[in-house]
Order: structure tokens, then C-alpha cells, then sequence
């Protein structure tokens, strides 16, 4: 990297536009902070004001970097990825992992020893669970989302990611936006809906977050040089177009004012609750499952040296996938005040579901196919299957779970946390270890991971908990309800409630026995990267960022 | 670089069409979009169309503001994510909790409650099963009460003085949503709040028109300020209080 | 029961399956269509096949 003759250049038009928004948004960040009656909102425009300082700063920054600018769009023939997005995000992901993780740990510490809640507003179960499902499905899953979804959509279009500032706004500003999220509830700035706390200010940042990261998504795709998208990035863009629609609908919402956090929903009851489980369903089936697919798509054929086993098979599970899923919500709403004819569509497109999931499933383990030989001698890539049978075993769980006779013992019980934990734990968080174990190196030059071995640990602690975990739920799911529907030989109820609370206690130990299993295993393989970045070989020169020794065996 | 070298298909086939729907990345968007707005349309649409998502009872009124402003601590400090406000029609729920919950009850709730997980009994009817002095000694101390439980204490609630300046403006927002309450509710609204927390307020036969069944009480124990747990407390003894069953008639509403 | 909902039921039956069907053909006519195999093949390769 020769520095060009002058140092200083001009700012190009849309630093300074970037520059005039954050100035004058501070300005307005500060009004509302002085004014608005509101410590916690009153904190939150200061944090914005100072991101807004930040940023004037980094774009201000940029005009006094070496190099050459505009940064080329190719060298020597080969696209100039822009990876630095791609780095940030995954420290990030790994970060907030960490984060979310051990405030699960934490809260199921709670949930066995209540003391633990200390009886402080900021650190009592009510306030600290929005925080762990926030920290590692937003903040860790998202995180590891845009990471991949920058890699893949580069490499498979050969192409530099579009956008000079854009890519960094979306991955910056989507984590200002889990810090103002997460926050907030400590602060107890909520809405109240499950998996959709963040208040009114942060989903409209949010919004314009994500509508940025659909267009780059998009302009990137718009400059591949190959004709045809290749299936990775139909689940990426699905994932995004449809959490943007699932965002905007279900958090319609009107504040009390400019002034205060708070806002209300324009549905209320039977139909807000349709919305809500419209949205939590498929933040599940597009966040969690069709994100998360695209990563399978892409890393488990790259990983095993092979292409995907059915091509075909793919594209009819992304269709299928879709199509079903978005149905998928009322069964949340099981024997509730929701119409029956909802509830049964719902269950009807639960248990079709069961199909393009394991569709998917067969698609992804049978990639291995004639190279099973390589789960013995590659950790990542063993994780990276397991974590598809995990999803298989959950998308079975749940369509089972879905049907109205079984829903009316598991609602309302451990077993759905059971049910969620087998999908996160296994599926998600194992598929994006597989993801961050082969990203690190290729990102940072590496020829390899710092330790085969450790990750070989870090499969086996975690995998240990997990089954700590599920087994745990299981049993007190269907113990807890098999209590309360239990009756004596008189037609009396048999417990009262807190004789089925009390049952729960040793099982709830198991669970934060499994739960801290899982975060020691993520600590390592925190340590593994870190020791890869730091110290390890770098990889040859031949290759600009990836080099993975798989690679010879496809052409 | 690769072995396999095939040329691109021919573009005048029958299908051209679909091919450029997958080498055209607007399309797909497209595509995506009209997928998963049919499954969305479909199941939710009709619930604000048909007349019988809701069911016509007696009783339904718009929270107090005392009621209201209790129900945002009842938000702010996640009971939703352990206690249920959804009372299903199985044998076991009706006797534990009393009648199945309809959709008429909550149909001024923003954001609806009804909860997911049952770490903590069900509270759609807790309105009245307890006392204020029970309800208010089992936030502070749970354990005190029940030595089994596993609930946060919530010591803090009767400590913290209930900050209602924007009470109206909160009743203002919800009427945007569609909740009925009525000039003089508005107007009316601080009044009405300090009317239903203090024993003996000049204010109450009005607040009591203006909101049929509310009960008007100290309900932290402490009747020199409004609390807080004044607030959650109120909220939670009119859970549930609204509908009377006796005059209920399931059959006319089955779905 | 009011005459909306008999409407939509029986319409959400008929025209519902109609459509479900239908979609899942399309797509698979599209998967399984022998001038796009030769197509399908170079795209699964894209992931092995960068620089």
C-alpha cells in the first residue's frame, strides 16, 4: 500500500452529506436530551448524540488515510473485497455471544436461586430475559448474519461490496442499535412484546439500518459478474425483505410524544396478538432458520470441498420454505381468544413445514456424501453437521409441538424453552461457530486455525451442555404440565401452583449447569481466534484473503 | 478454472421467464414479498373484519389512569415474560383460574399480554383473589409469603413515587389507537388518577361514573403518597373484574 | 357464524388449495426443467470455484 503524493483529500459528496445528517442530528440529540423528563430516554439521546460525534469524526478520518481513494475495485485482476465490515461484525458477534450467553447463564441462575435477582430493578429476571434474547439473537445472530451475508454475497459475486460509507453504516449503526436496545430494558424502556421490546425510537433506527443493508445487499448482487445468484443469497435476501416487512408490521406503534420513550401499538388485544406471533414465528423461520440456511448453503459445501448435494433441491426448499413458514404464527396462540379457524391454519402450516425443513436438512448432510470421512479429522466442519442435525431434530420437535392436543400440555411450559434452546443452541450457534471458525482465517489471513484441538474441546464441552440443557427442559416441561392438569381420585386438582414450581428446582439447576457448559465452550473458542489472529502463520501469498487447502479438490 | 465448462442456456425457451426471475435480484424481491404477504393477508386480515374475533359482553372499559399507569410498570418490569394473562378452555385452567379468557378482555390492551411461558401462575383473574396488603407485602418480599417462589422482589415499587405528569397524554395516545376514552377522561385524567389512590378524594362519585366497577382505595398501605406498587397493585386487582360470567352466555359466542 | 366467514372458508378450501398446489408445481417444473440442469450445475459450484 503506496501512500499517494498528498495525504489530504477532498471529501467526496457523500462524506459530507454523512457529515451535515450526524451534525445536525447531534444538535437535535442534545435538544431532546435536555427536554424530555425521561432519564433513561434522556440517556439514550446522549449515547446518539455521541455516536453522531463519532461519526463525524470517522468519515472526517478517512480523508486523511493513506492509499489510494476510491479504493480500487479490482487488483490485479482479482475483485478488492471489502472486508473490514466484514471483520467488525464478526469481533462483534463474537462479542456479543459472549454477552448474551452469559446473561443466559445468569438468568437461569435466577430462575434456581431467586436471591440472585437482588431485588434491584436493573438486575431482576423481567428486565435481564429481554436482554439475553435480544443479545444472542440480535446482537450475536445478527451480527454473524451481516458478517456472512457481506462474505458471501463479495464472493459469490465476485464483485467489491457497493457502497463507500453505506456498508459501515449498517454494520456500525446496527450495533448502536443492540446498545440502545439492550439498554433500554435495564432501564425499563420496553414495549412489551417478545422479541420485539425495543421501543419506538431504536425500531425506527432500525428501519433505516436495514433498508441500508437490503440496497447494498442489492447493488452488490447488481455488480456480480456471474449470470446467476447463487442459491446462498436467495436466503439471505429473503431473510432480509422479510424481517423488514415483519419489523415494520408489528411495531406500528405511536409515541406518547418526542419527548418520551414510550409509545403504544395501534392493534390492541386479539389482533396484536396475531401480529406479534406473526412476527415472532417468522423472526424465527427468517431471522433464525432461512439467515442461517444461507450460511449452511454456502460454508458446509465450501467447508467439505463439495457442491451442495441437490442444486435443484435447494431452490425448491427456498420457495417451499418460505411459502410455509410465513403461516406458521397462530399455533403461539394455541386454545387462546384467537379464532379457531386461525389457530388451524396455523397448526396445518406447522406441521407442512416439517417438510422443506428436512428438505433442507437432507440437502445440507448429504453434501458429505463420500467425504464423511472428514467429520473425523475436521472439528468445524463436524460442528457444522451437527448443528443441521439439531435443526432437524427441532423442526421435527416443533411441528409435533404445534398440534393442538400436544401444545395443550407443552404451552406455557419449559418444554417450548426446551424446544427453543435445541433450535439456538444447536442449530444456530453451531452453524455460525462452523461460520466464525472458517471465517477468521480466511478474513485474517491466516493459513489455519491456532488449534484444531481446542475447537475439538469446545465441540464436546458445549455439546455436553446442550443435551444438559434440552434434557433438563424436557423433563420439567412435561412434569410441569402432566402437574397441573393432574387430578386425585376425588376430581380434585392434585398441586397447587407452587407445589409445581417447587419440582422445577433441580432441573433448573441442570439447565444453568448446561448453560455455563455452553459459555465455557464459546470462551474458548474465543481464545482459538484470538490466538489465531495473533500468531498465526500467515497464509500464502499466492491467495489475497482465502485460502482454504479444500479449495484444489474442486477444480 | 473450472472442468465444467457449459455454455449458457439457450435465452428463447419457454422459460425465459423464470430465468430472469432468478438472474434478476429485483424480481426475486418481488417474488419474496408476494410469498409472504399471502400467509400474512390471510390470517390477519379477517380478524378485523369479522364480527365474531370479538365477542360482544358487558363490561368492557377502557383502563383507569391509575389502572394504565400500573400496567406500564406491569410492561417495564417484564411480568408478562412468567406470568400468562390467557386463561385456555381445558378442564384443569378453568378451575384453577376460573373462566377462559375472551377476546373482549383485552381488547383495550396495548400491547396485549397474554404472555407465553407460565414460570408463575396465570393472572388474566387475579383481580380480587388477594388482598391489597397481600399483593403489596408479596411485591416487596415474595419468599415472605410464599417460601417456595422464585419471583423477584420488588422492593423498590412502594419506595418509588409514581410519576403520572403525562398521564393524559398516555390516555390521548391510546385513544389514537382506538381506545374509547372520552374528552372529559382526558381532561380528567390527573384527577382521576390521584382520585382512585387517595381514601376519602372529593373526586371520587365523578371518577367512579366515569369508570363503572373501578375500585378506589390506598392500595400500598402508605396513604400519605401514590406508590408505584399503588399503581401495579390497582392494576392487578381489577384483572379479570370486568365481565361478569353470571350474565355471560358462552353458547352465543362459540367460534 | 356470519356469512363473511362462510365466504372465506370455503373460498380459503377451493382457491386455496388451487393455489398452493399450483405454486409448488411451478417451482418444481423450474427446479427439475431439463434445460436448466446444465445451469443448476455450474451454480452449485460457485462457492468452490472463487479466486
Amino acid at each position: 500500500m503506496a501512500a499517494t503524493g498528498n495525504p489530504i483529500r477532498r471529501a467526496t459528496t457523500g462524506e459530507m452529506v454523512g457529515i451535515l445528517i450526524a451534525a445536525i442530528c447531534s444538535v437535535m440529540f442534545l435538544i431532546i436530551a435536555g427536554k424530555t423528563e425521561h432519564s433513561g430516554y434522556a440517556f439514550h439521546a446522549l449515547v446518539a448524540m455521541l455516536s453522531a460525534f463519532a461519526t463525524i469524526f470517522l468519515i472526517g478520518n478517512r480523508c486523511f488515510q493513506p492509499g489510494p481513494f476510491p479504493a480500487p475495485q479490482e487488483i490485479n485482476g482479482k475483485p478488492n473485497y471489502n472486508m473490514g465490515p466484514v471483520k467488525f461484525a464478526t469481533i462483534a458477534a463474537m462479542f456479543w455471544g459472549i454477552a448474551g450467553f452469559t446473561v443466559g447463564l445468569i438468568i437461569a441462575l435466577q430462575l434456581a436461586f431467586p436471591v440472585l435477582n437482588l431485588d434491584l430493578p436493573w438486575t431482576s429476571f423481567g428486565r435481564m430475559r429481554p436482554l439475553h434474547t435480544s443479545a444472542v439473537i440480535f446482537a450475536f445472530g445478527g451480527n454473524v448474519l451481516l458478517a456472512t451475508s457481506f462474505y458471501v454475497v463479495q464472493r459469490t459475486s465476485r464483485a467489491r461490496l457497493a457502497g463507500d460509507l453505506s456498508p459501515w453504516f449498517v454494520v456500525l449503526g446496527y450495533n448502536l442499535f443492540i446498545v440502545i436496545a439492550g439498554t433500554g430494558y435495564l432501564l425499563g424502556i420496553t414495549q412489551g412484546k417478545e422479541y420485539a421490546e425495543p421501543e419506538w425510537y431504536a425500531d425506527l433506527w432500525l428501519t433505516i439500518v436495514w433498508v441500508t443493508y437490503l440496497l447494498v445487499f442489492l447493488a452488490t448482487l447488481g455488480k456480480r459478474t456471474e449470470p446467476h445468484i447463487y442459491v446462498a443469497n436467495w436466503f439471505y435476501l429473503g431473510f432480509i425483505v422479510t424481517i423488514a416487512v415483519l419489523h415494520l408490521g408489528n411495531n406500528l406503534a405511536v409515541p406518547v410524544s418526542l419527548l418520551s420513550p414510550k409509545s403504544y401499538i395501534v392493534w390492541s388485544g386479539v389482533q396484536d396478538a396475531m401480529f406479534q406471533w406473526w412476527y415472532g414465528h417468522n423472526a424465527v423461520g427468517f431471522f433464525l432458520t432461512a439467515g442461517f440456511l444461507a450460511i449452511m448453503y454456502y460454508f458446509v459445501p465450501k467447508r467439505a470441498g463439495r457442491p451442495i448435494y441437490s442444486y435443484r433441491l435447494s431452490i425448491i426448499h427456498f420457495w417451499a420454505l418460505i411459502f410455509l413458514y410465513i403461516w406458521a404464527g397462530p399455533h403461539h396462540l394455541h386454545y387462546t381468544a384467537l379464532p379457531d379457524w386461525a389457530q388451524t391454519l396455523g397448526m396445518t402450516f406447522s406441521i407442512m413445514l416439517w417438510m422443506p425443513s428436512w428438505g433442507g436438512m437432507i440437502n445440507g448432510l448429504m453434501t458429505l456424501s463420500g467425504a464423511w470421512d472428514k467429520l473425523r479429522t475436521d472439528p468445524v466442519l463436524r460442528m457444522m453437521v451437527v448443528s443441521l442435525a439439531f435443526y432437524g431434530m427441532s423442526t421435527f420437535e416443533g411441528p409435533l409441538m404445534s398440534i393442538k392436543t400436544v401444545n395443550a400440555l407443552s404451552h406455557y411450559t419449559d418444554w417450548t424453552i426446551g424446544h427453543v434452546h435445541s433450535g439456538a443452541l444447536g442449530w444456530v450457534a453451531y452453524i455460525s461457530f462452523g461460520a466464525i471458525y472458517c471465517l477468521v482465517p480466511w478474513l485474517w489471513n491466516r493459513k489455519e486455525l491456532y488449534s484444531l484441538k481446542l475447537v475439538n474441546w469446545h465441540f464436546w464441552i458445549s455439546t455436553l451442555g446442550i443435551v444438559f440443557y434440552i434434557t433438563a427442559m424436557w423433563v420439567s416441561g412435561i412434569l410441569q404440565g402432566l402437574m397441573w392438569r393432574s387430578y386425585t381420585a376425588l376430581g380434585f386438582l392434585e398441586y397447587s401452583f407452587i407445589e409445581t414450581v417447587e419440582a422445577m428446582h433441580p432441573f433448573y439447576v441442570i439447565r444453568a449447569l448446561g448453560g455455563a457448559l455452553f459459555l465455557i465452550g464459546a470462551l474458548i473458542m474465543v481464545f482459538n481466534l484470538w490466538m489465531t489472529v495473533r500468531s498465526g502463520e500467515l497464509a500464502g501469498s499466492e491467495s489475497d484473503t482465502s485460502v482454504s487447502p479444500q479449495l484444489s479438490l474442486a477444480h | 478454472m473450472s472442468n465444467v465448462d457449459i455454455p449458457a442456456t439457450p435465452r428463447r425457451s419457454l422459460w425465459s421467464k423464470h430465468k430472469f426471475l432468478e438472474t434478476n435480484s429485483i424480481i426475486l424481491v418481488i417474488g419474496v414479498l408476494l410469498v409472504i404477504s399471502i400467509g400474512g393477508l390471510v390470517e390477519i386480515a379477517p380478524l378485523f373484519y369479522l364480527q365474531n374475533t370479538i365477542e360482544k359482553v358487558e363490561g368492557m372499559r377502557p383502563y383507569t389512569p391509575l389502572e394504565l399507569a400500573g400496567r406500564a410498570i406491569y410492561v417495564r418490569e417484564g411480568c408478562y415474560l412468567c406470568h400468562s394473562q390467557m386463561i385456555r378452555p381445558l378442564r384443569d385452567e378453568v378451575e384453577r383460574y376460573g373462566h377462559y379468557s375472551l377476546a373482549a378482555e383485552s381488547m383495550y390492551d396495548k400491547p396485549f399480554q397474554w404472555g407465553s411461558k407460565r414460570t408463575g401462575p396465570d393472572l388474566a383473574r387475579v383481580g380480587g383473589k388477594y388482598s391489597d396488603d397481600w399483593q403489596a407485602r408479596h411485591l416487596a418480599d415474595p419468599r415472605s409469603l410464599v417460601p417456595q417462589s422464585i419471583m423477584p422482589g420488588y422492593p423498590f415499587l412502594a419506595k418509588t413515587e409514581l410519576s403520572y405528569d403525562d398521564i393524559a397524554t398516555e390516555l390521548k395516545a391510546n385513544r389514537n389507537g382506538g381506545v374509547p376514552y372520552s374528552d372529559e377522561m382526558i381532561a380528567r385524567a390527573m384527577d382521576d388518577l390521584r382520585a382512585q389512590a387517595t381514601p376519602d378524594h372529593p373526586g371520587q362519585s365523578a371518577f367512579e361514573k366515569r369508570y363503572p366497577k373501578a375500585q378506589a382505595r390506598d392500595f400500598d398501605g402508605n396513604p400519605n403518597r401514590i406508590s408505584e406498587a399503588d399503581a401495579l397493585i390497582a392494576y392487578l386487582q381489577m384483572l379479570g373484574s370486568l365481565v361478569d360470567f353470571k350474565l355471560y352466555d358462552d353458547k352465543a359466542n362459540i367460534r | 357464524m356470519d356469512a363473511t366467514y362462510q365466504w372465506l372458508a370455503g373460498f380459503a378450501q377451493s382457491a386455496g388449495l388451487l393455489y398452493f398446489v399450483g405454486m409448488f408445481l411451478v417451482v418444481c417444473v423450474y427446479a427439475f426443467w431439463p434445460r436448466n440442469r446444465a445451469r443448476f450445475e455450474r451454480a452449485a459450484l460457485t462457492p468452490l470455484q472463487e479466486d
